[in-house]
């Protein structure tokens, strides 16, 4: 797996791009959910490797997190639950900047990125990590073939935006709103500046933080963005199942829901150029 | 040179330090970097003429550097006492909250919010907060929440909000996530006052400099009334404050020893399995990782997940370090050392007996300290150059220890301590 595999899972139109966090409540469990979601419409797959102190999620990806560090979830068996997934989603990890440091004796990251990379991963996001502290992975993830995904947020200044896409690779994450991730019931206006705000490049832009409907993905699409980034409702359909089953379920139609509203926005879409591609 | 040459330096020590942040709050730490170097550093507006003017008169600064007669005579050395305990509030915490409260004040901030453990930080921002007319909201863990009444009720009675975190143990490190999080949400319109030498650049130079009035005091007191300088400033160390403060403007004076007397707790070392320590001294056991915003030396797992630090005083109890502190002790500028809570207990009762001052827990760490200076100063009585015992030693009082009398009348209970008042008194 590869930048490129990301990059790819973009070409046929806008990428659905659903979150979970690995070992919330089990290994097990979320092979069967990521495979639900792929089968839902999933174009690539956030996998979290859950950290104690989430700064940047909200409260229910930090509950999520809490189960998964309660079940046993470590770096190391992160990476072989990758290591066995079976889906042509390509796998980004979201996690955050400690765990890689750890993982390298508190040294260096990369020894992180290469056994990530070799185990299937194919993009990493790290929230807690601007782009003025990134040399050292964005070396890293290139030496090794692994996407760099940063976030873009509605604060973030025209400068900025400009120092980020140097750095980014893969795809740009947009922020839709202040704050730390969770599902809301709008989209938020500050979407539309954001998307608005930002150049055309080479990367797609996908927009998170927020989304739990059909509509949403659908608006997001509207708005102008290459992809929609959905997490809390996932983590809350799993926290809220009764079984490894049920959940997949859940999670299965949820995405297939989302990739709706995406094909929808799609079809109603006047056709104009390309916007950011 | 503009900024994007420099910012890969931003606040760095040695290999500490530095701006690990969620990119949303990367303007606001800019916007703050940039307004502490024009108010704080370049005085713009009057600013620091301001503060130092309100330290004064609302702090009750300077604060004496007093001689504790009757251990200076137990120990055979002199002992001098830099007397935080004295300022407004009853600890240092206000030199930084002032500071920073009045810095939101000059940025056109419209609201401050803080993180608190034992109530203290909370309370000095409360205060700062009612004295500026500012309003204010702090995050409190739960379980600090009810171990610290008096100083939840302090912050309540300035009109500040408290609001409980009750996520994980409901302590320090929850309240920050969470304060952290508010700051994501708030941040056009919000200043976040950090309680520590902690966090992201600017955050550990910006209150290391409102704390450094401490030892600017102190060494001029030094000069005036002793005539010489410290052999050695002891100061305790959570997150670091006090001790930056204590020690800033020491560093350059090479022939004073630095000792960061951290919480020993119960025990050193880390228990895996828990995801436990029953310690709080990160600086002389803990690794590097980041946390809250800035690379340090943690309390934390092999997989680098953050650990439950414990101390009988909340206001050492963090897993976590100022970077400025981790690189000072990397040179070997600063020496870590450790009291556990039975010999902090001791102290806090050895100097309320002997000085009738009452130390919190927190700076009961630095005064039980002497104990093991004075054994090495007894060890060394030979050979040449500076040694310890040979002059004056400075103890920072950080804060005064009325509101930890229920734990320690609690925890007392437990021990045998040979200083401590049995409470024979309560029983009729």
């Amino acid at each position: 797996m590869s930048v490129d595999d990301v990059t790819a899972a973009f070409a046929d139109g806008p990428a659905l791009i659903p979150y979970v966090v690995a070992g919330d409540p089990s290994a097990d469990a979320t092979e069967a959910y990521v495979e639900a979601l792929a089968e839902g419409g999933a174009d690539v797959i956030e996998l979290g490797l859950p950290f104690s102190e989430p700064i940047a999620d909200g409260p229910t990806i930090q509950e999520g997190i809490r189960r998964a560090l309660d079940a046993g979830m470590t770096p190391a068996r992160y990476l072989d639950l990758v290591r066995d997934l079976d889906v042509d989603a390509p796998i980004v990890c979201m996690t955050y900047y400690n765990l890689l440091l750890q993982f390298g004796d508190g040294d260096e990251v990369e020894t992180f990125v290469e056994t990530a990379a070799d185990a299937g991963v194919s993009g990493l996001i790290v929230p807690d990590l601007p782009v003025e502290e990134s040399a050292e992975l964005e070396a890293a993830c290139a030496e090794h073939d692994v996407a760099l995904i940063f976030i873009v947020a509605p604060t973030t200044t025209p400068e900025r935006v400009e120092r980020i896409l140097e750095r980014a690779s893969g795809f740009v994450y947009v922020q839709a709103r202040m704050g730390t991730t969770g599902a809301r019931t709008d989209v938020s206006e500050d979407t539309y500046e954001s998307l608005d705000r930002l150049p055309e490049g080479d990367l797609p832009y996908a927009v998170g933080f927020g989304v739990s409907e059909r509509e949403h993905a659908k608006a997001i699409v509207e708005g102008g963005a290459d992809g929609v980034v959905a997490g809390s409702v996932f983590v809350d359909a799993i926290a809220e199942a009764e079984s490894t089953e049920s959940a997949a379920d859940a999670l299965r139609e949820k995405a297939a829901e989302l990739a709706a509203g995406i094909d929808a926005a799609e079809s109603d879409e006047t056709p104009e150029p390309e916007t950011t591609k | 040179m503009s900024r994007s040459e420099t910012v890969t330096d931003a606040g760095k020590f040695g290999r500490y330090g530095g701006q690990y942040v969620p990119e949303v709050l990367m303007p606001a730490v800019e916007e703050l970097e940039d307004a502490y170097e024009r108010y704080v550093l370049d005085n713009e507006d009057g600013f620091m003429d301001d503060f130092r003017a309100r330290l004064r008169d609302f702090g009750g600064r300077p604060t004496p550097l007093g001689k504790a007669e009757n251990l200076s005579q137990k120990y055979g050395f002199d002992v001098y006492l830099k007397r935080e305990d004295l300022v407004h509030g009853g600890a240092h915490k206000l030199n930084n909250a002032l500071g920073q409260v009045l810095l939101a004040k000059y940025m056109g901030k419209e609201r401050v919010i803080a993180e608190t453990g034992a109530g203290q930080h909370g309370t000095a921002t409360a205060m700062a907060a009612a004295y500026l007319d500012m309003p204010c909201e702090i995050y409190m863990g739960r379980t600090d929440i009810n171990r610290q009444r008096p100083n939840v009720f302090r912050m309540r009675t300035h009109d500040a909000a408290v609001n409980p975190v009750d996520v994980g143990s409901g302590t320090l490190k929850e309240a920050t996530n969470e304060a952290m999080r508010d700051w994501a949400t708030t941040v056009e319109n919000t200043h976040y006052v950090i309680g520590s030498v902690v966090g992201p650049h600017p955050f550990p130079t910006m209150v290391r400099d409102f704390q450094s009035v401490i030892s600017e005091e102190a060494r001029r007191q030094a000069a005036e009334q002793l005539g010489r300088l410290p052999e050695a400033v002891i100061a305790c160390a959570g997150g670091g404050s006090n001790t930056m403060g204590a020690f800033h403007n020491f560093v350059d004076d090479e022939d004073v020893a630095l000792y960061a007397v951290e919480a020993g707790g119960s025990g050193l070392g880390i228990e895996t399995e828990e995801e436990y320590a029953p310690n709080s001294a990160s600086l002389g056991t803990g690794s590097v990782g980041v946390l809250h915003g800035a690379k340090t030396k943690l309390l934390q797992t092999e997989e680098g997940q953050i650990v439950e630090s414990h101390s009988v005083s909340a206001g050492l109890d963090y897993a976590g370090v100022g970077p400025e502190l981790a690189h000072l002790v990397d040179q070997g500028r600063v020496t870590p050392v450790n009291v556990d809570d039975d010999a902090a207990l001791a102290a806090f009762h050895r100097l309320s007996r002997e000085e009738g001052i009452i130390p919190a827990l927190e700076s009961s760490h630095a005064v039980a300290y002497l104990e093991q200076y004075a054994a090495t100063a007894a060890e060394q009585t030979s050979g040449d150059g500076p040694r310890a015992g040979d002059g004056p030693v400075i103890v920072n009082v950080s804060g005064r220890g009325d509101k930890d009398l229920d734990t320690v009348i609690e925890e007392s209970a437990k021990r045998d301590l040979p200083d401590a008042p049995d409470m024979e008194v309560f029983r009729s």
